[in-house]
């Protein structure tokens, strides 16, 4: 290939090829961006809890007259019973808060009792015996908690000396680094003697620090429905609406007057959609104007290549009618396209970085990885080289005889 | 002149339609998404009560005992129960009001029992926040004092509850208790919901408003952030050591600021010596656009997203750039035939000027329609501010204006070299 050649023809068009160059490091560098952000909401999306969501359902039930805490918590009974018996349901059990929902609650947890000790804010699930079942939580190290060590919830919020907890892995590391968790103490609600390490347990929901979404307790507590949600484990995924519908009749049809609505219950599976669709929203967004972006692009090669290739005709008949085959008139300007191409793409990766430093400042991201390269200067190639193939068959299809025509 | 200009331009359009297309094509759809993020923002960080957004002031106190403070950390937004209704019997605003967002549970007479929106507050909420009234009236300070069981409700609820009519002496059921409504709103809907940002930032207001000391004594839910240390019963007591109050003062002239201000500090000086705290008990005073932006009320997304549509606008732009460059000088020929003729550099640049102003306008017409395509799109999105971006009369004129800017801008640098085109050169080659 005659490089030098090419290199020279395009010196001719400094300001064309500049721009095209220019256009394709802005395509390159925001497309390269666009797929990083596009990869970390896909992450984000798919950040496992530690929870078997596919089968948890939720019924969220408010109380309309308060009565006393005993009769609140004899109805919590009745009702738990009702629903453990509902067919293909295996546990039932009332928990503080449920994945994806809106309530957070963060009790400040320190490695020591003197109230100066530095303290991180962990997110805390309160529930009944059944809740780990329920949630299909796995075990790390250590047990779950004992059927004596069930308290109330006024007695944990007034102090009740000695309730056990059971804590997430990722929290266990950090406070505990490269130590069994299991055993040692945690000051939270008192004293609090870890009995346990869960696998996996994260925030409800995204709140505070970054790093804090997979530290998590949990505490032993028998709450009545009016404290928190109804929580079901069901054997059959596809019974899980048939379930709740169930589940809301059997409510309905024993106690006091209470809310009891369709609109408060739902699978994991659809919280967890509610929960990330602005992400997939913003994800598709990226995709569209991604592509759009490519297309424009693309557009801009075609035109400027079709403007060269028609200020060409006579060179091109020229040098056909010396020799050149309709292949080397083509492959000219394919090769004169990857050059433009590979100028823009390394021009383009230095913005796509100066970018990245950009967004690192103000949006949580990290470092664009190396692999993006690769990717993005593929991208560009393959659509620069699609773009020139209808201008360069053009160029090849000019006939010898344009040489001897006057323009 | 133009008007020779503009008729040259249209005959050179419509010579190389599909470039023209390209152009055209190329500028609207930068100018469609640019558009369409500008306008959602314009919408997210308006003012939401512009009459009066200087006079609003939130009110923030560091109460923190030693033992939570952190030095250099911000000051918490919400005050404590002693702490605001402290400020509230000083009444030392022209107007102030205390306030918590919570949910209650109606029994209506007929029907399943709703779960309701909240806010409970005190009685310079609907002055403050300049509230406009259907039917009835707000309640006042003495119903404030007295506890009273009175509601003001929306004109939603109220027409889901009572069609519509008039319904104040009617009843709320809560529980074993009723509410008598008082008042009824007329259409009001704050976005984003200043006065309280931790419940949902965008969307529909409460439902119900009622009295704060009401809702205490009902034991009705409140929601939003609680912020607790130390053990507790009950985070609502007058004495918990719990920050979960937002409190709002108005200070119309601006010369009583500088006074509040003093007495915010004078007040937490005296908290200092009755030995709450050793720390400087810092105080924060900020109106409603410095309160919107210290929480940075406009989401990230949105802000990256206009970004991107810029970068894409300034993609689109080179290309047309690309594209007119292109045009103008395959027209070299004729260019210098004008030249040749007598035809000044100037006209030469006009003339391509005109031209690469009537692709812009173009641009500008078809971005208008896909931004407008845009905002449908947006508005079928599931965030909470979908419903409220529309575009106004000044987002239109900026559209043609950026349009047209652009494709000038875009137009300068071809132009530029057209007009060096040099006329005898260019004749002989031909």
């Amino acid at each position: 290939m005659h490089l030098r050649h090419i290199l020279h023809a395009l010196g001719r068009h400094r300001i064309a090829v500049g721009l095209l160059v220019l256009e394709i490091a802005f395509s390159c560098a925001v497309v390269c961006n666009a797929l990083f952000l596009i990869g970390t909401r896909l992450e984000r999306m798919q950040r496992p809890t530690g929870v078997d969501e596919m089968h948890v359902v939720e019924v969220g039930v408010r109380s309309v007259t308060p009565g006393t805490p005993e009769a609140t918590m004899a109805q919590t009974r009745t009702d738990l019973a009702r629903l453990r018996a509902l067919p293909g349901v295996s546990d039932a059990v009332v928990a503080s808060s449920t994945l994806f929902g809106d309530s957070v609650s963060f009790s400040g947890v320190s490695l020591s009792d003197d109230a100066k000790a530095p303290s991180l804010a962990v997110a805390q699930y309160f529930g009944g015996a059944q809740l780990a079942r329920t949630l299909g939580l796995k075990l790390a190290s250590g047990r779950w908690f004992n059927p004596d060590e069930f308290v109330s919830y006024d007695a944990l919020q007034g102090g009740a000396s000695g309730v056990p907890v059971i804590i997430s892995r990722a929290l266990a590391q950090h406070l505990f680094p490269g130590q069994d968790a299991a055993g040692r103490t945690i000051y939270a609600f008192g004293a609090n003697r870890v009995v346990g390490v869960v696998d996996r347990l994260v925030q409800p929901r995204d709140y505070g620090a970054a790093g804090g979404y997979d530290y998590a307790m949990m505490f032993p507590v028998d709450l009545p429905y009016s404290r928190g949600t109804y929580l079901m484990r069901v054997d059959d995924p596809a019974r899980r609406q048939a379930v709740i519908g169930q589940a809301l009749q059997a409510l309905k049809a024993d106690g006091p007057l209470r809310l009891i609505s369709p609109r408060y219950a739902t699978t994991l599976e659809a919280a967890r959609a509610k929960y990330y669709r602005n992400d997939r929203a913003m994800a598709w967004l990226l995709v569209g104007v991604s592509l759009l972006l490519l297309l424009v692009t693309a557009l801009g090669i075609v035109g400027l290549s079709s403007f060269w290739v028609g200020q060409r005709r006579r060179q091109i008949g020229i040098r056909r009618a010396i020799g050149a085959s309709r292949r080397d008139i083509r492959t000219y300007f394919q090769a004169e396209n990857f050059l433009i191409a590979t100028g823009g793409i390394v021009l383009g990766m230095a913005l796509a970085y100066g970018i990245n430093l950009v967004l690192m400042r103000h949006y949580e991201l990290g470092h664009l990885p190396g692999y993006y390269l690769p990717i993005g200067s593929v991208v560009l190639w393959v659509l620069g080289q699609l773009a020139v193939l209808g201008p360069a068959l053009r160029a090849a299809a000019v006939p010898p005889v344009v040489a001897t025509r006057a323009a | 002149m133009i008007g020779y200009y503009l008729d040259l331009a249209m005959r050179s359009l419509k010579r190389n339609k599909v470039l023209t297309a390209l152009m055209v094509l190329a500028i609207a759809v930068g100018i469609g998404t640019s558009m369409t993020t500008l306008t959602v923002m314009h919408v997210l960080s308006g003012d939401p009560i512009p009459q009066k957004s200087a006079n609003l002031f939130r009110v923030g106190l560091n109460v923190f005992p030693d033992d939570n403070f952190r030095p250099g950390e911000e000051v918490p937004d919400n005050l404590s129960r002693r702490d605001a209704e402290a400020l509230l019997r000083d009444a030392r605003a022209d107007r102030q009001a205390m306030m918590s967002a919570g949910t209650m549970v109606v029994t209506p007479a007929q029907g399943d029992p709703l779960s309701l929106e909240a806010r409970y507050t005190t009685a310079d909420f609907f002055t403050m926040f300049a509230v406009p009234f259907r039917f009835g009236r707000a309640w006042d300070r003495g119903d404030d004092g007295s506890h009273a069981r009175v509601a003001v409700i929306s004109a939603a609820l109220n027409d889901q509850l009572f069609g519509g009519r008039d319904s104040t002496g009617s009843t709320l059921q809560v529980g074993s208790q009723s509410l008598r409504i008082v008042g009824v709103l007329g259409d009001w809907s704050m976005n984003p919901r200043f006065y309280d940002l931790s419940n949902g930032r965008f969307g529909d207001g409460e439902q119900v408003f009622v009295p704060l000391a009401t809702a205490l004594d009902l034991h009705l839910a409140t929601s939003g952030t609680m912020n607790c240390w130390g053990n507790n019963s009950d985070e609502h007591a007058a004495d918990a050591p719990c920050l979960w109050l937002q409190y709002w003062a108005e200070l119309d002239a601006p010369s009583t600021r500088a006074a509040y201000r003093q007495y915010l500090h004078n007040y937490m000086a005296r908290q200092r010596q009755a030995g709450r705290f050793t720390h400087p008990g810092e105080v924060r005073l900020l109106d409603v656009m410095q309160w919107l932006d210290a929480k940075g009320v406009v989401p990230s997304d949105v802000r990256l997203q206009v970004w991107l549509a810029l970068g894409f606008l300034g993609i689109c732009l080179l290309n047309t750039v690309g594209l007119l460059l292109a045009k103008f000088l395959r027209r070299s020929g004729e260019i210098s035939v004008r030249r040749a003729l007598g035809a000044s550099r100037r006209a030469i640049f006009m003339q391509c000027l005109v031209e690469a102003g009537v692709v812009g306008l173009a641009g500008g017409v078809c971005g208008l329609a896909l931004a407008g395509l845009g905002l449908v799109l947006v508005r079928h999105q599931p965030t909470d501010y979908a419903g409220l971006v529309h575009m106004d009369p000044s987002m239109l004129l900026a559209t043609f204006v950026l349009a047209l800017l652009s494709s000038l801008l875009a137009g300068l640098l071809p132009a530029w070299r057209a007009m060096h085109v040099a006329p005898a050169v260019a004749l002989k080659s031909n």
